[in-house]
C-alpha cells in the first residue's frame, strides 16, 4: 500500500471520526485526497466498516459479553469455511477468527443476559454436528478495547501553564 | 526591612504566575500553555528507574554522572555532529535549567554582558543576573521567522557580549535554524570573541530536516557549551535529567560548582537515561511523528481563521500573532474561551504581539481548543 493511503489508514484507526479535513490538516493533503484514498480502502476492503468502542458496563440495562472457546471435527467434506460461514451469520456473535493453539475458534458473543449467551451457545452453538466443545468465559470488566482505555480518561496531572 | 538578599528582591515572578492562578479557578480549561510532554516517558526507562530502586542504587554517582551514561551521550550525539568525549567533555545535570545555571556561574564574571537571542526560555536571563552578569536582550523577528541573523546581532549592539546564548528549536517560537544561519552567527561569535550556550534540548523535535548545531561549525566547538537532555526528547521532565558538553576546562570549571551545590544528578533519573539512549529512539519517532502531525493540524487551523502564523518546525510549540496585546488577548482567551495559551511578551523581547501555543496536547483536546479560539476571534471582530 502507498504511503499515503497508509497513514491516512492509521488515523482512522485512531479515530474513525476524523473528518477528512481533519485528516488532510494532519497529514498535509488535500481533504479530496483524503476522502478518494478512504473510498479505495473501502472498495478494496481493506476497511470494512466503521463501529463505536462502547463500554456497555457503563449502561444501566449494559449488555453481556463472552469469550467463547470452539473445538471442531473436520471430515472430507466440512472445512473450517464450511462451520465458519454457519456461525458468522448469528447476529449474536460479535467477533469471529479461527487461531492457533488448544482450541480452534475464538468468538465474541454480546446478549442481554448471561443467561442468553449461554442459551445461544448451548442451542445454537453446541449442536452444531462438527463442534466437539465449547468454553464460555463472560467478561467481568473491561479496561481496554480496541486501544481504548476505559479509564476515567484524567491522566494529566500536568500543570496548566509551564514555561 | 526585608531579609531577602537583594538578588531574591529583584528576581521578578514568573509572567505565567498569574495566569495560572486564575486558571487554578476554572474548571473547563483547555490548556494549550504546557511547556511539556503530554506523554509519559518510554516504559523502558521507567522500568529502568523501577529496577534502580529496587535493586537499592539509592547513592550518589560521580559528580559528572554515570560514565556508562556518559559514554552512551557521546556515542548519541555524534548524530548531531557532536564528538564529546565522556572522560572530560560532558557533565550529567540535573535538567538543563541546572546545567545553564552553572555555565553561567562558570563563565560570567560580575559586570560581563550576556547576550540572549529572544523570544527565549524564561531562565537564561535570571540565570546571567544571579551570575552578576549583564543581560543584552537581541530580539528576533518574525519577518525572519524568529531566527537568529548577524544582522539582529548587530542591531542589538552584540559585539560588546562576551557570551551569547541562544535555543534553537526555540522555545517559545517553534523555529529552528539550519546551518547556513548558523554559520552567520558562528562568524559574529568568532569576530567579537563571544563564547556560546546553545540549548539544544527540544533538537530530537525537528520537523523536516536534520537538526544542526551551532558548535559544528568551524571554530566553534572551542567556544561552545551545548546543553541537551531528556526532558523533551523522552518524556522525562520530571525525572530532571539533561547534560552539558564542552571543552574540558569549561566542563571542569562547571563541574567545580556543580559538586558543591548538586553533587550529582539524580541518581534514579540517570538510570532511566541510559535506557532511554540505549533503547527508546523508536518511542522517540513516534512521539515526534505525533508532534508533527498535530503542528501541522494547529497550523493549518490557525491559517484558516486568519492568525498571521509562520511554519514553526521545531520543539512543540507555534508562536501566531494576534490581534491587540498579547497579555491582553490571552487573559480575554482565558477567561471568555477558557483556553490558556502563553503571551508572547513573557519570553522577552520580540514576542510581544504574539502567543506561545503548545501542541503537547491530544487531537481532540487541540481540535476544541482551535474550535473555542476561532469562535472568541470571530466574536471580537
Amino acid at each position: 500500500m502507498d504511503d499515503e493511503r497508509r497513514r491516512v489508514l492509521d488515523l482512522l484507526c485512531e479515530d474513525a471520526r476524523y473528518t477528512a479535513e481533519d485528516v488532510a490538516r494532519q497529514l498535509d493533503l488535500a481533504p479530496e485526497d483524503v476522502e478518494a484514498h478512504v473510498e479505495a480502502l473501502e472498495n478494496a476492503g481493506v476497511v470494512r466498516g466503521y463501529t463505536a468502542v462502547v463500554d456497555w458496563a457503563a449502561l444501566d440495562d449494559g449488555i453481556v459479553e463472552a469469550k467463547v472457546e470452539l473445538n471442531v471435527e473436520l471430515d472430507r467434506e466440512t472445512g473450517y469455511e464450511d462451520i465458519s460461514r454457519r456461525i458468522a451469520k448469528f447476529p449474536e456473535v460479535t467477533a469471529f477468527q479461527l487461531v492457533s493453539g488448544d482450541y480452534d475458534f475464538a468468538l465474541e458473543v454480546r446478549a442481554d443476559t448471561m443467561n442468553a449467551v449461554s442459551r445461544f451457545v448451548s442451542e445454537e452453538i453446541a449442536p452444531i454436528p462438527e463442534v466437539t466443545q465449547t468454553v464460555t468465559h463472560y467478561v467481568m470488566e473491561t479496561y481496554k478495547d480496541d486501544g481504548i482505555e476505559f479509564d476515567d480518561g484524567e491522566t494529566d496531572d500536568r500543570l496548566s501553564y509551564s514555561p | 526591612m526585608s531579609r531577602l538578599s537583594e538578588r531574591a528582591e529583584r528576581t521578578p515572578p514568573s509572567g505565567i504566575r498569574r495566569f495560572f492562578e486564575i486558571a487554578e479557578e476554572m474548571d473547563d480549561v483547555v490548556s494549550l500553555g504546557v511547556g511539556e510532554p503530554d506523554f509519559s516517558a518510554p516504559w523502558p526507562a521507567r522500568k529502568a528507574a523501577i529496577d534502580a530502586l529496587e535493586r537499592g542504587q539509592t547513592s550518589y554517582t560521580s559528580n559528572r554522572g554515570r560514565r556508562d551514561l556518559r559514554e552512551a551521550i557521546e556515542a548519541h550525539v555524534t548524530r548531531y555532529g557532536h564528538e564529546y568525549g565522556a572522560d572530560e567533555e560532558i557533565l550529567v545535570t540535573t535538567g538543563v535549567s541546572e546545567a545553564m545555571d552553572l555555565a553561567m556561574r562558570a563563565l560570567v564574571d560580575p559586570g560581563d554582558v550576556v547576550a540572549v537571542a529572544e523570544p527565549a526560555y524564561i531562565s537564561y536571563g535570571p540565570d546571567a543576573s544571579f551570575a552578576g552578569g549583564e543581560v543584552l536582550r537581541v530580539p528576533t523577528r518574525a519577518e525572519d521567522e524568529f531566527r537568529l541573523t548577524y544582522d539582529a546581532l548587530e542591531r542589538a549592539g552584540a559585539e560588546r557580549a562576551d557570551l551569547l546564548v541562544l535555543c534553537y528549536p526555540n522555545n517559545p517560537t517553534g523555529a529552528v535554524m539550519d546551518a547556513s544561519g548558523l554559520a552567520e552567527v558562528a562568524e559574529f561569535a568568532r569576530e567579537h570573541d563571544l563564547f556560546v550556550l546553545s540549548d539544544e534540548v527540544y533538537a530530537a523535535l525537528t520537523y523536516e530536516g536534520e537538526h544542526d548545531s551551532i558548535a559544528t561549525q568551524p571554530g566553534m566547538r572551542e567556544r561552545t557549551v551545548v546543553f541537551n537532555g531528556f526532558s523533551k526528547a523522552y518524556a522525562m521532565t520530571g525525572l530532571r535529567l539533561g547534560y552539558a558538553m564542552g571543552p574540558p576546562e569549561v566542563i571542569d570549571g562547571m563541574n567545580r560548582i556543580h559538586q558543591y551545590t548538586m553533587l550529582s544528578a539524580p541518581t534514579t533519573a540517570q538510570a532511566a537515561a541510559l535506557e532511554a539512549l540505549e533503547s527508546c529512539d523508536d518511542a522517540v519517532v513516534d512521539m515526534r511523528e505525533q508532534y508533527d502531525r498535530r503542528r501541522r493540524f494547529v497550523l493549518s487551523r490557525f491559517r484558516e481563521m486568519g492568525l498571521e502564523c509562520f511554519e514553526a518546525r521545531g520543539a512543540f510549540y507555534v508562536f501566531p500573532s494576534v490581534p491587540g496585546d498579547d497579555e491582553a488577548f490571552a487573559e480575554e482567551l482565558l477567561r471568555e474561551a477558557e483556553v490558556a495559551v502563553v503571551p508572547g511578551r513573557v519570553f522577552g523581547d520580540g514576542g510581544e504581539g504574539h502567543v506561545r501555543v503548545s501542541y503537547a496536547r491530544s487531537l481532540p483536546e487541540l481540535r476544541e481548543a482551535t474550535n473555542r479560539i476561532e469562535d472568541f476571534l470571530a466574536e471580537h471582530r
